[in-house]
């Protein structure tokens, strides 16, 4: 483990936009914070989290996939991806750092979707321990700890210092790049900051909500719950949860035609959307009460039966301040696991 | 803090309940903090001791709800109705969108509603609980003690600029009426015109960059009402789910303003519910500002059947190459 002094920490972020572009949560006009790059006298944000989740990084709301040109009887396909720089996204929370191991699991597995791979390898990712929780957080229900998050590079900071420790061989070669900005310190210099968030974490109000009666093997159990109906009554289908939830990685393919080219390129859906899964065959989910049970029933009953159990949700909470009903995951998680057998 | 209490309206929604005058009831249900309140329906007397709330964070308009919910189910439905959504209720009557006969109003008045974005703003996150107490509100935080703050320096900017304390529909009202009021909410659409062409298109590029295209506005807006809109329909060759320039943000929202216009009440559904916190009520506010100069004023929802000047015709209009002088003055 490494550590800092906190006045020192804009040699250290400087030290790091040295190595490679630097992303870092910042305040805009809008007074919510969101990922920027990095540059000096930059101000870092100083709320718990950003209004977007961190995903766009690796999944962006809207990306290009490839053209094609026709000229004559002459079909060109042109391939548009280009390898990304390396970057560095600082200030990550262990929820969303959990959210890219969710995504890592959809867009990793075979067959590779080499967009993805690509930004995932060249970007790097800095954690930082909670250690002021808000409210709406509850990524303890899905087993995150909030005091000790993955990440490449793990951060913790008290009063005085930051405290840096690699946890992957990324992180290691980042960390060496910042020997000159940080010292040596013992493994166990955060053990204090850990407690605390740790301590914090416990004590929130949603601490006592839990999945045991969600998994995989359940949807028999919850599919034709009649709490769907009051659950969905007052969704208004709009896109909200799903665009800012940092594991919702469903996307659509559209082609886009300038009239010299067409550009295919897939962009963000939503299972909340009328149109989502819309084909050919035209019999896509037709209720709103039948899209909206697929959301929930995606991240508590389909996701873990197909991954081994780990939850589709990492308890950010973002969806529960942003729903434009306040109509959310935890809610559903207390009517429906109210009425079952864990 | 609100005139009327919530124990006022469960007492009222379950004596007509129980003569039978609706048989459900459209409310605001308590949620898991103070402020996270949902839109729902009401059964019984029970259902709404256990549940309904009525207090500082019941923003919800119910109007559009109204739509799907006389189509539903036969008998009918109670709706709460604050002054703000009672001009929605009338532009949806005037626009024939649902059966009057199927609901029965009733308004409850409205000290204005507080804004929990705001009040994250001033006591930071970790909102425990936040009660009301004469002009302040008391937030308790997670790790912060107590923070009193002013209630009115909390208040949603919709109202703070409240158009109307007066309710403009209802079958019964609980409380007093209220008033038109004067009100600043063309201050910041003039401050807008003011600006050079540059100026408010590097404002408007900044505030809609932001849109994440969820559509939220766009499902919350009483005025937004097509069974399809041309935005979310594969067929319309317009469909688009994502932001793929930076065109596209703007020519949605700036779409869907001139179509809500002469129609839009003002009832700032639309900003209360962007997770992206854009002004987006400044775009209909510039709307009814521009109709209110080139016709006369006019107040969408303040009678039902009123004709909006933009579908209207009178031989006293504006000749088109006064407004565009006009709009070009004002633009």
């Amino acid at each position: 483990m490494r550590k800092c002094l906190l006045e020192k920490k804009n040699a250290l972020l400087a030290a790091m936009a040295a190595v490679s572009k630097l992303y870092v949560p910042v305040d805009g006009a809008d007074k919510q914070a969101a990922f920027a790059e990095w540059a000096e006298g930059t101000e870092l944000s100083k709320k718990l989290n950003t209004n977007r989740s961190a995903k766009d990084f690796f999944f962006p709301q809207s990306e290009d996939m490839m053209k094609f040109r026709v000229s004559g009887k002459k079909l060109e396909i042109v391939d548009t991806r280009s390898e990304h720089e390396d970057f560095i996204l600082f200030g990550v929370r262990a929820c969303d750092v959990k959210s890219f191991a969710i995504l890592d699991t959809v867009f990793l597995v075979d067959p590779i979707d080499t967009y993805y791979a690509n930004r995932r390898a060249h970007g790097t990712v800095v954690s930082m321990a909670c250690t002021r929780p808000a409210e709406t957080c509850f990524c303890g229900t899905f087993g995150i700890d909030a005091s000790d998050p993955a990440g490449d590079v793990v951060c913790w900071e008290d009063e005085t210092y930051l405290y840096l420790t690699a946890k992957t061989e990324k992180g290691e070669k980042l960390l060496a790049a910042l020997e000159a900005v940080t010292e040596p310190c013992g493994d166990d210099a955060a053990d204090g900051v850990k407690a605390l968030a740790k301590a914090r974490q416990e004590k929130l109000p949603l601490a006592e909500l839990k999945p045991d009666a969600f998994g995989g093997g359940k949807t028999d159990a919850f599919f034709n719950d009649p709490a769907w109906q009051s659950l969905s009554e007052a969704c208004l289908g709009c896109g909200t949860c799903t665009f800012v939830c940092p594991t919702c990685q469903c996307y659509d393919i559209k082609d886009y035609d300038t009239g010299k080219e067409v550009i295919r390129f897939r962009c963000w859906d939503s299972c909340m959307y009328s149109d989502f899964t819309k084909m050919a065959h035209g019999t896509n989910r037709p209720t709103q009460l039948q899209r909206f049970r697929q959301r929930f029933m995606h991240k508590l009953v389909y996701y873990p039966e197909n991954n081994g159990g780990v939850f589709g949700c990492v308890g950010c909470g973002r969806c529960l301040s942003r729903c434009p009903i306040s109509m959310n995951i935890v809610k559903v998680m207390q009517k429906l696991g109210g009425n079952k057998d864990a | 803090m609100q005139s009327v209490t919530r124990k006022a309206l469960i007492d009222r929604a379950a004596a007509l309940l129980a003569d039978g005058t609706v048989n459900r009831v459209y409310g605001w249900k308590k949620g898991t903090f103070a402020y996270d309140v949902t839109p729902a329906l009401f059964e019984s007397a029970e259902e709404l001791e256990r549940d309904f709330v009525f207090g500082d964070f019941c923003g919800a308009n119910f109007s559009k709800y109204l739509i799907a919910e006389t189509r539903r189910k036969d008998g009918k439905v109670l709706v709460f109705l604050k002054p703000c959504d009672t001009y929605s209720f009338n532009q949806l009557l005037t626009e024939h969108r649902f059966d009057r006969e199927k609901v029965y109003a009733v308004g409850v008045p409205c000290e204005g509603m507080a804004d929990i974005n705001k009040i994250r703003e001033l006591a930071g996150d970790g909102i425990a609980d936040v009660a009301s107490e004469g002009d302040k509100l008391i937030v308790h935080t997670l790790f912060d003690g107590d923070i009193e703050l002013d209630a009115a320096e909390c208040l949603a900017e919709r109202c703070k600029n409240c158009k109307s304390r007066r309710h403009v529909a209802y079958d019964e009202l609980i409380g007093e009426e209220g008033t038109v009021r004067e009100n600043g909410r063309f201050d910041q659409v003039e401050a807008l015109e003011a600006m050079t062409p540059d100026e408010r298109f590097a404002f408007w590029q900044n505030e809609l960059s932001r849109c994440i295209r969820c559509n939220a506005c766009r499902d919350v807006c009483p005025a937004c009402t097509c069974e399809k809109c041309v935005f979310g329909n594969p067929e319309s060759g317009v469909e688009n789910k994502a932001i793929s320039d930076s065109f596209e943000e703007k020519m949605f929202h700036i779409i869907r303003a001139f179509h809500v216009a002469g129609r839009c009440t003002d009832c700032g559904e639309c900003s209360r519910v962007c997770p992206q916190h854009i002004p987006l009520h400044l775009l209909n506010r510039k709307f009814i500002h521009d109709i209110d100069r080139f016709y006369g004023d006019y107040q969408a929802g303040a009678e039902v059947g009123s004709r909006a000047p933009l579908v209207d015709y009178t031989l006293g209009d504006l000749e088109p190459g006064d407004a565009v002088k006009g709009g070009s003055a004002h633009a």
